[in-house]
């Protein structure tokens, strides 16, 4: 399926007024027990939470936070052994039947995402699956199903980015018009729009530009065949090469042992002997 | 030197090796019946910590020193290095293994690790780290085998073995090449949060270097410990020789780093005395431009316990740069600080401590140093200058030692 037709969500900080709904319906839908009013941070036990930011000019504005289901996911491109996935439909999903527990996947991800059970001796890796069961049902995730002020939204990503710019320009006070996501790091399936700046707030710092992390690794990673290609022709040249300067001395050496203890030659010059 | 004297190992070592294995396993009861949370200060904040920054990351540079002799011997024929040659297989050897029982400690659901045999990433650094150690761990096997095959005296297997012996060193070079270099690529995924001193695109060629460069160093400090353990060491003008390579590795590691920081414009970063910048300059400073200057003073070069200090230096700035990349380098971009708990680092010395262990058990047990061979078998540490057998590989060569340009003595 194409990036645009992808299962995406929008996310509205100018909508938002941190009821805190979202989080308790990930939670119910997840089976998690708890508060969700006591909920400030993605655990493994929630995927979600919203929290209280400030603008520029100190006005109060409620923020969410969430697995972005990147177009070029980190989390799945460092995945050994293919436990993390980003389907065709658009949501990253995991499996912990695969999974080895290495968590390169929580060490790369730009965003701090992936939560772990560090209590459990059967530990998985936790994370915002974008409810794909519901999406594939053709429902819409938990959190955008019960958020009431449509804060949060899910479609296919191209309709969200024409909806969001809609919204700047019929509101074009409102809004910083930048959809957070659209292209940072080769885009993501979670997008923010804002009254305000937000790279920092988000997570999108500078330097992640907007060309795929994964694209870092391959680089080297691509090198490879030629690399091993290499280094073995160099070596066996290497080898074949010392070992031939070592023949070459000996029947010199041999050589010259040879005609001192023999007849002296006319011009006592050394010459190389086929070995 | 003298013959081998199997020496009892000292009591305050043997004490501390029991008590390390004897608290090292009620831990690992814990760690594997209570999950990661119970016995480490792993977070989400870091998820990785101490076994990979160190049982990791250093446990495969540190065991480099396999690769290095052995390429140094087998492939540019180097033959006066030749006594160094099994004491770095075994020490290489039992490193993996470490590392790879290290990891089962370390990863959630450590009976998957064989999944990289059948569920490819290609994509992944991880995949192609698990494929190299899985198959240089192999040809370390085999390279030791030899060892093995002539203590129960099985002559073909021996002869098979040294057959297929030059083959093997050119895998083991290009494994190790690969995943060396690897380890340091794992990183290059993590722009936005691996600080701007450690993060570079020449991370894999840094860590391969480095890993050459501390592979000789290792040789230098277990020579040491084996002289004091087991009563051999290596003669004076061999480990010289090792001592002058490493200068050159280390020089040349040195030069790239700082090569590194100038292209990125990161000089002035380097010495703002910052919190990066100090264990910046602590590994920098003490781990390669002291050692190298030492190594440049004749009087240190050609005494053993320069070389050995200088070396131990190195290897100490070694960890530290590992350390940085891998565990403090990230405190600025996640905030707080990862400190190993102490059960991390007891069931990490536990892994040393049966590093040693090991090491000393087999250089009792098998033919690694000249001196434990029977007296009746032929120097097994020179391939005979007339093959005896009518069996002869293409790359088995007429060795005559001669002097050439590595083997000068100062």
């Amino acid at each position: 399926m194409e990036t645009g037709k992808q299962h995406a969500i929008l996310f509205d900080l100018t909508r938002c007024s941190g009821c805190g709904e979202c989080v308790a319906a990930c939670m119910k839908k997840q089976g998690f027990e708890g508060d969700y009013e006591q909920v400030t941070d993605m655990s493994a036990t929630s995927y979600t939470y919203v929290r209280e930011v400030l603008a520029p000019d100190d006005e109060e504005f409620y923020c969410r936070n969430l697995c972005r289901h990147c177009v070029d996911p980190t989390c799945a491109s460092v995945c050994p052994v293919t436990a993390i996935v980003k389907t065709a439909e658009g949501p990253v999903v995991y499996d912990a039947d695969k999974c080895m527990g290495c968590r390169y996947c929580m060490t790369a991800c730009p965003f701090n995402v992936p939560r772990y059970e560090w209590d459990s001796a059967n530990p998985q890796v936790r994370k915002c699956d974008m409810c794909h069961d519901l999406l594939a049902k053709g429902e819409a995730t938990a959190c955008s199903e019960e958020c009431p002020n449509e804060a949060t939204v899910c479609g296919p990503r191209d309709e969200l980015i024409a909806d969001a710019r809609q919204r700047f320009e019929e509101e074009p006070e409102s809004y910083h018009p930048h959809i957070y996501g659209e292209h940072e790091i080769g885009g993501t399936n979670v997008m923010f729009i804002s009254p305000f700046p937000a790279e920092q707030l988000l997570g999108f710092v500078d330097k992640l530009g907007n060309e795929p992390l994964p694209q870092n690794t391959w680089r080297v990673l691509s090198k490879i065949p030629t690399i091993a290609v290499f280094a073995g022709a160099t070596m066996g040249a290497l080898w074949w090469l010392t070992g031939r300067r070592d023949e070459v001395r000996a029947h010199e050496a041999a050589r010259k042992a040879r005609r001192k203890n023999g007849k002296p030659q006319h011009n006592g010059q050394s010459q190389s002997e086929e070995v | 030197m003298s013959h081998a004297t199997q020496r009892a190992p000292l009591p305050f070592w043997r004490g501390m090796f029991y008590l390390l294995l004897a608290t090292g396993l009620v831990l690992t009861v814990i760690r594997f019946t209570q999950g990661l949370g119970s016995v480490t200060n792993l977070s989400d904040r870091y998820p990785w910590g101490l076994w990979v920054g160190f049982d990791l990351l250093c446990g495969v540079g540190l065991a480099a020193g396999g690769f290095v002799i052995t390429a140094v011997v087998y492939i540019f024929h180097i033959e006066r290095l030749r006594p160094i040659v099994r004491p770095a297989i075994v020490t290489a050897f039992l490193g993996y293994l470490l590392v790879c029982v290290a990891l089962l400690f370390d990863i959630g659901r450590p009976w998957n690790i064989w999944h990289p045999l059948i569920l490819h990433n290609p994509h992944s650094v991880m995949f192609e780290v698990a494929w190299c150690v899985m198959l240089y761990s192999t040809v370390l096997a085999l390279e030791f085998s030899g060892m093995v095959f002539e203590k129960v005296k099985w002559k073909r297997a021996a002869k098979v073995q040294k057959f297929l012996s030059v083959p093997l060193v050119i895998a083991g070079v290009i494994l190790s090449t690969l995943h060396q270099s690897s380890l340091g690529t794992l990183y290059l995924v993590m722009p936005g949060k691996l600080h701007e001193l450690w993060y570079t695109p020449m991370l894999p060629l840094l860590f391969f270097v480095s890993a050459v460069s501390i592979g000789l160093a290792m040789v230098i400090v277990e020579s040491k410990l084996s002289a004091r353990s087991l009563g051999h060491g290596l003669e004076l003008p061999i480990l010289r020789t090792v001592g002058r390579a490493l200068a050159g590795v280390l020089g040349l590691y040195g030069f790239l780093r700082v090569y590194d920081l100038v292209d990125r414009g990161m000089l002035g970063e380097a010495f703002s005395f910052s919190y990066e910048s100090s264990l910046f300059l602590v590994e920098f400073f003490l781990g390669v431009v002291l050692p190298v200057v030492l190594l440049s003073v004749r009087r240190i070069r050609m005494s053993e316990r320069g070389l050995y200090g200088t070396s131990l230096l190195a290897v100490l700035g070694f960890i530290t740069h590992r350390l940085n990349v891998s565990l403090t380098g990230f405190e600025q971009a996640q905030g707080g600080h990862y400190i190993p708990a102490w059960p991390e680092v007891l069931i990490t010395l536990m892994f040393i401590a049966l590093g040693f262990a090991a090491f000393r058990w087999i250089a009792l047990h098998f033919p690694v140093y000249p001196e434990t061979q029977e007296p009746t078998e032929e120097p097994v540490h020179h391939v005979p200058a007339t093959p005896t057998t009518s069996v002869r590989a293409p790359w088995e060569r007429t060795h005559i030692d001669l002097p050439n340009r590595f083997s000068r003595v100062d």
